[in-house]
């Protein structure tokens, strides 16, 4: 499993307003992408068109190629929810369905798509699911229970294991542990390492501790002003975006003399 | 060391601020003035409870604004007046409540329940009321045309209504036809209800000749007055539900349609029960379009689709309006205010089963 993502000339628009413009990124499999930069400068709107996401928002479309392992996500006869089901995405905010339990949130994937599974195999998926995402030990006795009831960490990471449920190849996260205390964010730091072995993960990030300390690779993005476009500015390893970046403008953010 | 602890002393936060009796003891000079001033004009409760409201109004406002300042007075005084018309509000509403139940509860047998007004002649009535034997007769026809002609006017508006408003929601993009729905069922909100009926009947008379009255024109009649009320209430619920749990399933690779069913709705279901009650209890107590278009009956009739029928208002009209006997009253009045107890039981009801409904789906939060 896992694949990799190239994205060329991509620009992404709301309606008349080009809100990413012209990005060029090769993301490989079985790898951390970090995506860093200030607020509004597209890094989450580019995120969500890696999965046709962004497409939910009336009136958002993109002109250029995602390729899934060679294949465009945005050829007319391709159907987003082919798209959705192999590149998963993890929410800024914990969003469980608060009408399931716990073992119905992680297999949301299969029983929404009404796809049949047996008991034995069901409980197979939810452990496997729930152990890939940390979470088995603290919730294996109240399966029953709504997923809601948990804490903000513990719902984040339900997310996630409903998120790997579906085995996707590719897992988009937008700025995971932005609602979550230092343990739990030190919980899906430690979680993001162990995904990378099987899939592909991005991950959108306001923290540039944690982009460093989980990420093989960090693209940066910035906006000229209110009302431009966002554009990539640097895309590299890690190491070198935060040591000795090639741009002044992300040397100036890294190092914490924005503007 | 003790002596600091036994001397009683008054706060410092407290100073400046009445003591609790101290509106109780208002209150009761309130209504000992209201009770004399009650007695000058001629005494009644009513006069003594508006009197001495009035009293309590000013003085309680008067001695607030002279202990304690300007801003505590006319927040008092807001305070007396919002439960003033709390009171108010409420009023009627138990007056209601209590008028019906002093004078349907005499009326309410097994007998009234279960048997219809088939063979009940005034020749009874007049029996009954002259030798005190037990009123005849009874609404056992009317409560089967309420529950039937209610049930089917919901198996019509409800999937209506419901699909509406999931269109609205969760397709429109605000376009014209979403536009033009919305106005349409606002001006359907405004339709006085017997419209409704002559709507109905004129419908099913050129559908099925004139004069065709059943309970199911009587249903589509009253779908009429309930689906503008199950898609307002319905939209309203489907659009609190959070995007973020609709982005959740769409990130799973879950269909449109299958988010809508298995996600949307089911969050959204305590809401969308609670509305189809709100519309059921708004239209359980029509008798202008039931008039029109089901007629009315004395004898038991289940079938919806043939024949006349009877519903609870329909049957206390004419209980009201030509007595079975003209010249005895009191048997046709009571059983008028026996249905009217019933016809409230059923929409208490209707509320209680919402509720349990609303429990039963509701999100669940509990740890």
């Amino acid at each position: 499993m896992s694949k990799r993502i190239d994205v060329k000339d991509l620009n992404v628009y709301y309606s008349k307003f080009l809100a990413v413009e012209d990005v060029n990124i090769n993301i490989e499999a079985r790898s951390v992408t970090a995506f860093i930069g200030p607020s509004g400068c597209g890094k989450s709107t580019f995120l969500r068109t890696l999965n046709r996401m962004h497409e939910v928002i009336p009136g958002a479309r993109v002109e250029g190629e995602v390729l899934l392992d060679g294949d465009n996500l945005y050829d007319s006869a391709v159907d987003p929810v082919t798209v959705r089901s192999q590149i998963g995405m993890v929410f800024q905010r914990p969003n469980p369905f608060p009408t399931m339990s716990i073992r119905d949130n992680v297999l949301a994937g299969v029983k929404l798509n009404n796809r049949r599974i047996s008991k034995s195999d069901a409980d197979a998926l939810v452990e496997k699911s729930l152990r890939g995402a940390n979470l088995w030990n603290e919730v294996k006795d109240r399966l029953a229970r709504p997923g809601s009831g948990l804490s903000g960490g513990q719902q984040q990471r339900l997310c996630i294991a409903r998120a790997i449920a579906v085995s996707p190849e590719v897992i988009l996260m937008d700025e995971p542990c932005s609602a979550l205390d230092p343990i739990s964010t030190l919980a899906i730091e430690d979680l993001i390492n162990d995904l990378k072995s099987e899939y592909t993960v991005v991950i959108v990030t306001h923290n540039m501790q944690q982009a460093a300390r989980v990420s093989e690779k960090t693209a940066f993005f910035n906006i000229a002003g209110t009302g431009k476009p966002g554009k990539l500015i640097e895309y590299g390893n890690t190491t070198d975006i935060f040591n000795v970046p090639s741009e002044k403008a992300t040397e100036d953010y890294v190092s914490g003399r924005f503007g | 060391m003790a002596n600091a602890t036994l001397t009683p002393r008054r706060s410092q936060l407290t100073k400046g601020k009445l003591p609790n009796w101290a509106m109780w003891a208002v209150l009761a000079g309130a209504l000992i003035l209201g009770a004399a001033v009650a007695a000058l004009v001629g005494f009644s409760i009513i006069s003594w409870a508006i009197f001495s409201a009035v009293f309590f109004i000013i003085a309680g406002t008067a001695v607030t604004g002279v202990a304690e300042g300007g801003r505590k007075a006319r927040n008092r005084l807001a305070l007396f007046l919002i439960y003033g018309a709390f009171i108010v509000a409420l009023l009627p509403l138990l007056s209601v409540i209590w008028t019906v139940l002093e004078r349907g509860v005499p009326g309410l047998s097994y007998n009234f329940l279960f048997t219809s007004m088939n063979g009940v002649t005034g020749a009874i009535d007049n029996e009954s009321v002259a030798e005190g034997t037990p009123v005849l007769g009874g609404a056992y026809h009317a409560i089967v045309g309420t529950l039937q002609i209610t049930l089917w006017a919901t198996l019509i508006s409800v999937p209506i209504g419901l699909l509406a408003a999931v269109y609205l929601v969760e397709y429109s993009t605000g376009g014209s036809l979403a536009r033009a729905i919305t106005f349409f069922v606002d001006v359907m909100t405004g339709i006085p209800s017997i419209v409704a009926g002559l709507f109905a009947a004129a419908l099913f008379g050129q559908l099925f000749g004139p004069g065709t009255r059943t309970g199911f024109v009587a249903a589509v009649a009253l779908s009429v007055l309930m689906i503008p009320v199950v898609v307002r209430s319905t939209e309203e619920m489907l659009k609190i539900v959070p995007n973020e749990l609709r982005e959740a399933a769409y990130a799973l690779g879950v269909r449109k349609w299958r988010t809508i069913t298995k996600v949307v709705v089911p969050t959204a279901i305590s809401g969308i029960a609670s509305g189809v009650t709100l519309a059921i209890a708004r239209v359980i107590g029509e008798t202008a379009p039931i008039l029109v278009t089901a007629g009315f009956a004395s004898s038991i009739n289940w079938n919806v689709f043939g024949d006349w029928m009877s519903t609870l208002p329909t049957f206390i009209y004419y209980q009201i309006l030509t007595p079975t006997s003209p010249t005895a009253t009191d048997p046709s009045t009571q059983r008028a205010w026996a249905a009217a107890l019933v016809l409230i039981i059923m929409v208490m009801l209707l509320n209680l089963v919402a509720r349990l409904i609303a429990r039963l789906f509701a999100p669940k939060t509990s740890r």
